[in-house]
């Protein structure tokens, strides 16, 4: 028996990595199905700080949380008392990722929680960071 | 959703806990088609109890018209599990299990373009549903593995004829696994960063 065999959409591996953002949505009123959207739709544009959160920014307390401060405010900064990742806070306080990333950029903005950017991949990979993960992952 | 309930805020368990050294995280993305072994997979290698982030989702245009006029939402819900290993005392990695259409991908900013690499899980009784993610993957210049998940009953194919079929380049490592089996999953990772690299090796020569 032979597998099903893939035929490629291009015939070559077309040049790497533009990020693709999602399409404009089209006016309202518009016979065409729109494209998918989130749910929680925010100025991403503002101050920038939502866009620079990934999945695995590192969210880290700058200070416990003072009283009368928001329940979400709150309840970030209890579990950011060691250093967590952004999806791992969407996971543990049942938020979407959207409106997770909303709260931390509030806590950011009111310098209450510091980020630690992800490493993210490179053009020429750095292989000490390589390597170093190898040997974390041998450990295992 | 109660956030005052702070005596039982859920959370990670203490020793659970990122040391406060950690500096940065890097993630790898395990793709494929659903019941491919993701969620396994994830499970089988995390530190940390395998968790779920989910991002809510709107389709305008789709649905039962209802009201002369008015636009039909719906909403579907998109789940990703993913799990921790701690590599030093500086850095972690994350694994995110990911579905393979790539219309739900956006919904994770830089899900796919921050991370190191990917590893592409295929069933080979479902070859055909992973072809569509190789594409993507290729075009946004994400390198990655091919993992094999050995169900019992699905068709053996020696290496060579897969590599045909998904129409790879030699240097691609396709790897057969278990993913339930830790020591399985972690070879399918080392792998993708033996794969890396030697990419990291070959640019460094050019
Ligand atoms: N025989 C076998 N079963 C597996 C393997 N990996 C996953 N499964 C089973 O396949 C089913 C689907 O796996 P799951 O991880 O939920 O798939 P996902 O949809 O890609 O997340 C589960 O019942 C697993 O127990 C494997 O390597 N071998
Ligand atoms: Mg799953």
């Amino acid at each position: 028996m032979t597998p099903p065999r893939r035929k490629r959409r291009r015939p070559q591996p077309p040049p790497p990595p533009l990020p693709t953002p999602p399409a404009p949505e089209p006016p309202d009123g518009q016979a065409e199905p729109k494209n998918p959207e989130r749910l929680y739709a925010f100025a991403e544009a503002e101050d920038g700080a939502r866009a620079e959160l990934d999945l695995v920014t590192l969210i880290v307390a700058r200070s416990a949380p003072q009283p009368g401060a928001s329940p979400e405010h709150t309840a970030v900064l209890r579990l950011c008392v060691a250093p967590l990742s952004v999806a791992e806070l969407s996971a543990y306080l049942n938020l979407p990722f959207s409106a997770m990333t909303v709260l931390i950029t509030e806590l950011i903005t009111a310098e209450l929680v510091q980020a630690r950017a992800p490493i993210v991949r490179q053009a020429l990979p750095d292989r000490s960071l390589l390597e170093a993960v190898m040997h974390g992952l041998q450990r295992l | 959703m109660d956030f005052n309930g702070s005596d039982t805020l859920p959370g990670p368990r203490t020793e659970d806990h990122l040391p406060h050294t950690t500096q940065a995280a890097v993630k790898i993305v395990i793709v494929g088609g659903f019941g491919v072994g993701k969620t396994t997979m994830v499970g089988s290698v995390s530190e940390i109890r395998p968790l779920t982030t989910e991002e809510t989702m709107t389709q305008a245009g789709i649905g039962v018209d209802d009201n002369y006029g008015s636009d039909t939402k719906t909403a579907t819900t998109v789940a990703m599990d993913f799990g921790r290993i701690g590599i030093t005392d500086r850095l972690v990695l994350y694994l995110f299990g990911t579905p393979g259409q790539e219309r739900f991908w956006f919904l994770w900013n830089g899900l796919f373009e921050g991370a190191l690499g990917a590893v592409v899980l295929v069933d080979t009784r479902r070859l055909e549903v992973s072809f569509d993610v190789m594409d993507r993957l290729e075009e946004r210049g994400v390198p990655f593995v091919i993992a094999v998940n050995s169900f019992p009953d699905a068709p053996r194919y020696a290496v060579e004829e897969l590599r045909t079929a998904l129409d790879l380049a030699p240097e691609i490592p396709i790897i057969e696994c278990d993913v339930r089996r830790r020591a399985s999953s972690k070879d399918v990772l080392l792998t993708l960063m033996r794969f890396l690299h030697s990419i990291a090796l070959s640019g460094a020569r050019a």
